[in-house]
């Protein structure tokens, strides 16, 4: 497939930048009612810092965590490996221009790459389809919520139970770590590696959306009430703002399996999305497209 | 809020209890788990360190640092989890007479302890809070072990109204986060029963 690289690259530093400096709407809005419900002294200094520092990222457009995370893509639509190039020249750019700060590693030497760049990395899922136009999504993923990602392989019996127990025992298990107040990306069914998959993307939707799914949907909403009756609080420092959402997606699986992997998103939710059309115009969102 | 200055002496941090809410001016220095892991390397073969962290405080933090001329400018400058430091912190606080350590999400129960012992507490700052951190922070002094790469650095930032910090482990074995736990513990016992777990 042919891109236009230098258009690709211009969008892949603009990603980058809003995403670092700038929460998505609906992010914005659950911290702000999360501020308004605590009692808390505690509870409320901490959410009252992160809503004058996402302002002040905004104002000075400078990334509003020092952890810019890794940059993981998600592109569908008209798409294929060809785009690979161009992304990875904008990510070594925006590295240096924005900055962010390079966390990109040997895993065993540990040595940084200094660019974000390295095998692998950035990490670029692909969904093609039958579009004429193609969707850039960016996650710029931090690395205390990501520590406390989890895979339990449940037994078809343990059911919906099974599933509610886990996200309740990651939650609690992962305390202040991941920064809440959290959003909880479930992924239910597929394979291990494509429930891991699906927790990730579920924390691309947005958070006032619910899923289609009666089940999930309702698992949602039951568990988001539930765990912020835990007491964790903001930063785990106590409170009633532990998570802003729990977000599920599902995939079939195998009769003798049940896979739930849950991904956290620590409040800094910071993603972007880019929608290219063949005559180059680009539309940009926080929100993605719906 | 209560303003401290660094270095600290062992009276003025004693003085703090869990729950206070302060600011922190002076020397800070950034330290993660590959500088952790450096400087006690260092300090079993007896070989000096290139700074000296009597009374001071260190902060758990890679920051994001842009060179600006001959010297260096921060960019952004949040918490990283204090946890992964556990293993080490108690030794460290023994071994270099630090009197605080900032981060974010506590520490466990033997830096508690060497908090105690030693006369050091654990301030907190919101996760993720790095433009607002740096507003507190006025120069970049000096950088050792870049070689460590730039999150794991050591970065000696001068502050000025630094915070708003928690005592979140003071240096008479009070933690918040232990007292959380322990409203957790209660409380999930009931979320359990309502879901029918």
């Amino acid at each position: 497939m042919q891109y236009d690289d230098e258009l690709i690259e211009e969008v892949t530093v603009r990603l980058l930048k809003t995403a670092a400096t700038t929460l998505p709407t609906d992010v914005l809005e659950a911290l702000e009612r999360a501020r308004q419900t605590e009692t808390d002294q505690v509870a409320k200094v901490q959410l009252e810092t992160i809503l004058k520092n996402v302002e002040l990222g905004e104002m000075h457009m400078l990334p509003m965590c020092q952890d810019t995370g890794l940059p993981l893509f998600y592109i569908s639509g008209h798409c294929d490996e060809a785009i690979i190039p161009a992304i990875r020249r904008g990510v070594e750019r925006a590295t240096m221009t924005i900055p962010l700060r390079p966390n990109v590693v040997d895993p065993i030497t540990r040595m940084n790459s200094g660019n974000n760049l390295g095998d692998m990395m950035p990490l670029i899922h692909f969904e093609p389809a039958d579009h004429e136009h193609t969707d850039i999504t960016l996650m710029m993923k931090g690395a205390g919520s990501e520590n406390m990602s989890a895979l339990r392989m449940l037994t078809p019996t343990q059911g919906i139970k099974g599933i509610k127990e886990f996200i309740l025992d990651t939650v609690v298990t992962a305390g202040g770590k991941p920064c809440p107040p959290v959003i909880v990306g479930v992924g239910v069914g597929g394979t291990a590696d494509l429930a891991c998959h699906l927790a990730k993307k579920a924390l691309l939707r947005p958070i006032n959306r619910r899923s289609e799914n009666d089940s999930l949907r309702h698992i949602e909403i039951e568990m988001t009430e539930a765990l912020n009756r835990t007491g964790i609080g903001p930063m785990g420092l106590g409170g009633r703002s532990t998570v802003l959402g729990v977000n599920i997606e599902s995939a079939s699986c195998h009769t003798a399996s049940l896979p739930v992997a849950v991904s956290l998103q620590c409040w800094a939710a910071r993603r972007a999305s880019a929608r290219i059309f063949p005559n180059g115009r680009a539309l940009f969102s926080t929100e993605g497209f719906w | 809020m209560k303003a401290l200055g660094a270095p600290l002496s062992e009276e003025a941090v004693r003085s703090l209890h869990a729950g206070d809410e302060v600011t922190i001016s002076g020397l800070v220095y950034t330290a993660r788990d590959e500088a952790h892991m450096r400087a006690m390397e260092m300090h079993e073969r007896g070989d000096p360190l290139p700074f000296d962290l009597q009374g001071m405080a260190v902060y758990h933090c890679g920051p994001i640092v842009v060179q600006d001329g001959d010297g260096w400018k921060l960019v952004a400058a949040g918490p990283t989890t204090s946890s992964r430091m556990n293993s080490i912190e108690p030794s460290f606080i023994k071994a270099f007479g630090v009197r605080a350590v900032i981060g974010k999400g506590g520490m466990s129960k033997p830096t508690i302890e060497a908090m105690k012992e030693c006369g050091c507490i654990y301030l907190a700052f919101t996760g993720g809070a790095a433009v607002l951190a740096s507003q507190g922070i006025k120069d970049v002094r000096k950088v050792d072990w870049l070689d460590l790469g730039m999150p794991e650095a050591i970065w000696q930032l001068e502050t000025d109204g630094f915070g708003p910090l928690i005592v979140a482990i003071d240096a008479h074995g009070h933690s918040l986060y232990d007292d959380v736990d322990k409203k957790v513990c209660a409380n999930v016992k009931g979320i359990r029963k309502d879901l029918g777990l």
